[in-house]
């Protein structure tokens, strides 16, 4: 059983995309598309690595992550965040916020899997 | 032999006829009917309080001691009335256009109103005046003297000192009377000017009397007395050329400097071109008062023994000769030219003491203002003015007393003099130079007053009497550059005119350096202007006037200090109140409570208070002269007002650009959030798109998995179309390119036309139209009004959340234009967000349900508008309502 990946991603499709890379990599994905709720689903049931959209229903991506960074459960677990605004600034704050990795939309399929090995090894 | 009681009953009675000349003037000027008391001749002849005893007595005295020096006294003032009239003409029509009421009212008003120069020129004026009022006080005790000795008596000092004290006892009650009788807005005094004209004309023909004797009574005729004079010592004087000229300047300067030079040829002025005739008129009087001069001095050297005081030659040579009567006539006119002086001078002299020291401080002492608006200040004033008098004799008394007499007359008038014209820098450089301010005037004149206290003043009280000897000659304190006779160690200089030069030169560097480096106030430099520029502010000079403040006058104050309408509304609801019609109220003292209230407001409470007080009260400053300070009140006021103005257009200036800043900021952010919006709609299907053709291309799976990736990937590219179609649409209709191609067409057509396109019907939604729809004829863009309809339809389509979705579209006819509804039974949109959904990329519900970015709505709207319609969001359906109104004919301007 591979270590789990959360993915916080509200597009079906690109949802659909990165589940099949990451299963065919050998980790077990999970998936949640709301923002709102997302916080409890990460406290309820920690993965061992989450990749988070910015725009999201409901809750912005940034802040989820500064709730996991500071919730004493998850400020350890690995993020890597998804934003298709690709604006330098939006980097900046989601690096400061504490984020392991900053990705734009659109990805290449082997970057994501590269990162993701990288971060969850770490 | 003339008794002593007897010179003293023929004084009462010469004071006695006085008192009726002057009582009788008064009651005419009362009535009215006293032209000729205008007349030119009376203001020359009261000009001649030049001639004081001084003069009367003294220049023969002069003549007697220092020979045709004397001559400079008279060569002053007629140089002065001769080729400097036109300072005079300023002076006069300054004191008219300002109402001016003293010298010390001219300079304090100059720079400002400033309180505290008026109170320096007052004691200047004050102090110098003391001691030719001392001066008249001796000579007509010297004269009462003579008499009495030559009646056999022999007057101790003890008696001279209770003639003193009598005569100036007397010449206090009379002052008094007719001086301080009432307060006349003016200060002008008819009583007292027909007296002294009355006066003047006795004094020469007294001395001409005594002349006319001398000359061809005594010496036997012309020649006779040419021969006396050739022989007589006088002419083999030297001359001494400084102080010739020290001494022309000297008299010159007093003729303006003088305060009761000024009250007579300013204050009690009563029309510009007497001063006309007074330039040539003047300098007559006082010729023909110097004609005999040196006969009787020649004379009276020659018949009386050795040591009799020359200043008394005009009376002793006739009682001599044992010309009674003409002594008699003598002695009037000695005593008329001393009276004449005092009274004026103590009278000028009371109104600047009362004016800019007394009242000033009972002011400050009592800020009730109950005492001010019942009139009691009348009293004050009076009273005032009736303790100043009594003190200005009083002082002169001393000042004889504590001089013991013993000095000669004309050096005392000297002294007197060269203070007096310690004010000439300050009061000429004030009417004649914009630049001079308060500071530079209170410097020059606090540096002359002291230099000629030191010099002049204290030494002139004789011997040792003030200053000790080792003082005059090594300086106090062993500071022999200090010493009073030879300051910065000048030394050989006649004493006048060493003291004249360091006063004058000091106090005129003073003055001019003090001002070049110090800046006036906007008061100062309006009454600057004022001064300086008095012909051009004053075209006519207004006639006096003596009317007490009424209604109107209060009205015209009230305006200029608080604009017309809001004073005329004040003054018309008074006068409603006391049931009058027009602006003009009863001046009642609830009404002026209320005025000096509201004018507090404009000016602030103590100065509407003063003005209001003085206006009713009449203190003394006439009307004129107080709607001078509104006026220049009105002009500050303005002029703090336009700086406001000016602020207050600054800030909103200031706040527009703020506003310019935030909205331009805001275009940035809404054009950032814009971009970021357009990015993130592009980049979305794209990421779905690259992620399944690199799964596709990585090959590894099922044949289902590769058609329903292709098959996403097919979708997305079709999603990424339609929004970048429409983000053109919308940028063509936004930027208001877009063609239009107008047909006609019915309404029903056009909706089954969408209908068909939004996904056609069949399945569970269900669209209801009105059956009517086919009459209804539009000529329009019939493609961009099927496109809207096919966007609210796909919409409701999406969006509708009911359990068996349904969609009624219903239209009205609605005169130009239709109006068609597009309501659906789902759960509605939120109000909050009815206005937000026609807005770009504001997907409100789910957009990823949508499949849409958003801007379907902000297109509809967009058409709408090209078609000369609208779209809303109906409120109060149960579902989600659009209403779109549409002109049954595309207007052309759109």
């Amino acid at each position: 059983m591979g270590k789990r990946v959360l993915l916080i991603e509200d597009e079906p499709n690109i949802l659909e995309a990165i589940s099949f890379i990451l299963s065919r990599d050998g980790w077990t994905v999970h998936t949640h598309e709301d923002g709102e709720t997302a916080m409890k689903k990460v406290i309820g049931f920690p993965p061992d690595m989450i990749i988070l959209d910015v725009m999201l229903p409901g809750r912005s991506g940034f802040d989820i992550l500064r709730d996991l960074r500071e919730n004493q459960i998850t400020k350890d677990i690995p993020v890597m965040m998804l934003t298709a605004r690709g604006q330098e600034k939006d980097r900046e704050l989601a690096m400061r916020l504490g984020a392991n990795h900053f990705m734009t939309k659109p990805f290449s399929n082997a970057d994501v899997r590269d990162h993701v090995r990288s971060l969850i090894d770490a | 032999m003339l008794g002593i009681n007897t010179v003293i009953a023929f004084s009462l009675c010469y004071v006695a006829f006085l008192f009726f000349v002057a009582f009788w003037a008064e009651r005419r000027a009362k009535r009215g009917n006293a032209t000729w008391l205008h007349s030119p001749l009376i203001y020359t002849l009261s000009l001649s309080i030049y001639c004081t005893a001084w003069t009367f007595y003294g220049a023969v005295g002069y003549a007697a001691r220092s020979g045709l020096e004397f001559v400079t006294i008279y060569l002053g003032p007629t140089l002065m009335m001769i080729g400097w009239w036109w300072i005079l003409r300023k002076l006069v029509r300054i004191g008219r256009a300002q109402r001016i009421t003293s010298i010390a009212d001219l300079v304090s008003s100059r720079f400002g109103k400033s309180t505290s120069l008026g109170v320096i020129v007052t004691v200047i004026s004050v102090v110098a005046a003391t001691p030719y009022i001392a001066l008249q006080l001796q000579s007509v005790t010297l004269s009462f003297a003579v008499f009495a000795q030559s009646g056999g008596q022999l007057w101790q000092d003890a008696d001279l000192n209770a003639t003193a004290t009598w005569v100036a006892v007397g010449l206090f009650v009379f002052t008094v009377i007719f001086g301080t009788r009432n307060l006349d807005a003016n200060e002008r005094h008819h009583g007292i000017v027909i007296a002294i004209a009355v006066e003047a004309v006795v004094k020469l023909i007294a001395l001409l009397a005594v002349g006319v004797f001398v000359v061809w009574g005594i010496a036997g005729g012309p020649a006779e007395m040419m021969q006396r004079i050739d022989n007589s010592q006088i002419v083999l004087w030297d001359q001494d050329g400084g102080r010739w000229i020290s001494l022309i300047f000297l008299s010159g300067a007093a003729l303006l400097c003088l305060p009761r030079m000024f009250q007579v040829l300013v204050v009690e002025n009563a029309d510009e071109r007497h001063l006309a005739i007074a330039s040539w008129a003047f300098p007559t009087y006082l010729f023909l008062m110097s004609l005999f001069v040196v006969p009787i001095a020649v004379v009276g050297l020659d018949l009386l023994p050795v040591g009799s005081n020359p200043d008394l030659f005009v009376l002793t040579v006739p009682l001599q000769e044992g010309k009674q009567g003409l002594a008699m006539l003598s002695f009037l006119g000695g005593f008329s030219s001393a009276t004449s002086m005092v009274m004026v001078a103590t009278i000028a002299l009371a109104t600047m003491v009362s004016n800019h020291i007394v009242v000033p401080v009972w002011l400050s002492l009592r800020p009730s203002q109950q005492a001010v608006i019942s009139g009691d200040i009348r009293h004050v004033i009076l009273l005032a003015r009736r303790l100043s008098i009594a003190g200005v004799l009083f002082l002169g008394l001393v000042y004889y007393r504590l001089s013991g007499g013993g000095t000669a007359l004309a050096a005392i008038g000297l002294v007197s003099f060269s203070g007096a014209v310690q004010i000439l820098p300050a009061m000429l450089g004030g009417v004649f130079w914009r630049g001079a301010t308060r500071l530079g005037a209170a410097t020059g004149l606090l540096i002359g007053l002291t230099v000629w206290l030191w010099t002049l003043f204290l030494p002139s009280f004789g011997d040792a009497a003030l200053i000790g000897q080792t003082v005059l000659d090594q300086g106090p304190f062993g500071m022999a550059w200090a010493r009073p006779q030879a300051l910065f160690g000048i030394v050989g200089l006649d004493p006048l005119v060493h003291g004249l030069l360091w006063s004058m030169l000091l106090n005129t560097a003073g003055f001019i350096i003090v001002s070049l480096v110090t800046f006036p106030t906007p008061l100062e430099r309006l009454q600057g202007a004022q001064f300086v520029n008095v012909f051009e502010h004053s075209a006519a000079a207004p006639a006096w006037t003596t009317a007490a403040a009424g209604a109107e006058d209060l009205l015209i104050m009230a305006q200029r200090i608080m604009g017309s309408e809001q004073a005329q509304a004040i003054f018309e609801r008074e006068a409603v109140r006391q049931g009058k019609k027009g602006f003009l109220p009863e001046v009642t003292p609830s009404f002026v409570e209320l005025l000096e209230r509201d004018l507090a407001g404009s000016v602030g409470a103590a100065t509407a208070h003063a003005m209001v007080g003085q206006l009713i009260g009449g203190s003394g400053v006439s009307v004129e002269d107080l709607i001078a300070v509104a006026d220049e009140a009105a002009q500050i006021l303005e002029y703090s007002s336009r700086l406001e103005a000016k602020s207050a257009e600054q800030e909103q200036t200031a706040r527009a650009l703020r506003e310019a800043n935030d909205k331009l900021t805001a275009l940035s952010i809404q054009k950032d959030a814009f971009l970021s919006q357009i990015s993130h709609e592009l980049r979305t299907p794209m990421t779905s798109i690259r992620s399944f053709s690199d799964i596709l291309r990585d090959g590894e799976i099922g044949l289902a998995e590769q058609k329903r990736y292709s098959g996403i990937i097919h979708d997305e590219a079709i999603r990424l179309t339609g929004l970048l179609d429409d983000l053109l649409d919308l940028s063509v209709l936004e930027n208001g390119q877009v063609m239009l191609h107008v047909k006609t067409g019915n309404l029903g057509q056009l909706l089954e036309r969408a209908i068909g396109a939004a996904g056609g019907l069949g399945d569970a939604f269900e669209i209801r139209s009105a059956p009517d729809l086919g009459d209804m004829r539009v000529t329009t863009d019939l493609d961009r009004l099927v496109q809207v309809f096919i966007n609210l339809i796909a919409n409701a389509r999406k969006y509708c959340d009911a359990q068996t979705p349904c969609l009624r579209i219903s239209c009205a006819d609605h005169g130009d234009s239709y109006l068609i509804d597009f309501i659906d039974n789902g759960s509605g949109i939120a109000p909050e967000n009815q206005q937000l959904i026609f807005e770009k990329f504001s997907r409100v519900a789910d957009g990823s349900k949508a499949g849409g970015a958003g801007l379907g709505l902000a297109i509809c709207r967009e058409i709408m508008r090209r078609l000369g319609g609208d779209i809303a969001y109906l409120n109060g359906q149960y579902g989600t309502a659009f209403r779109v109104t549409l002109p049954k004919e595309k207007p052309a301007d759109c």
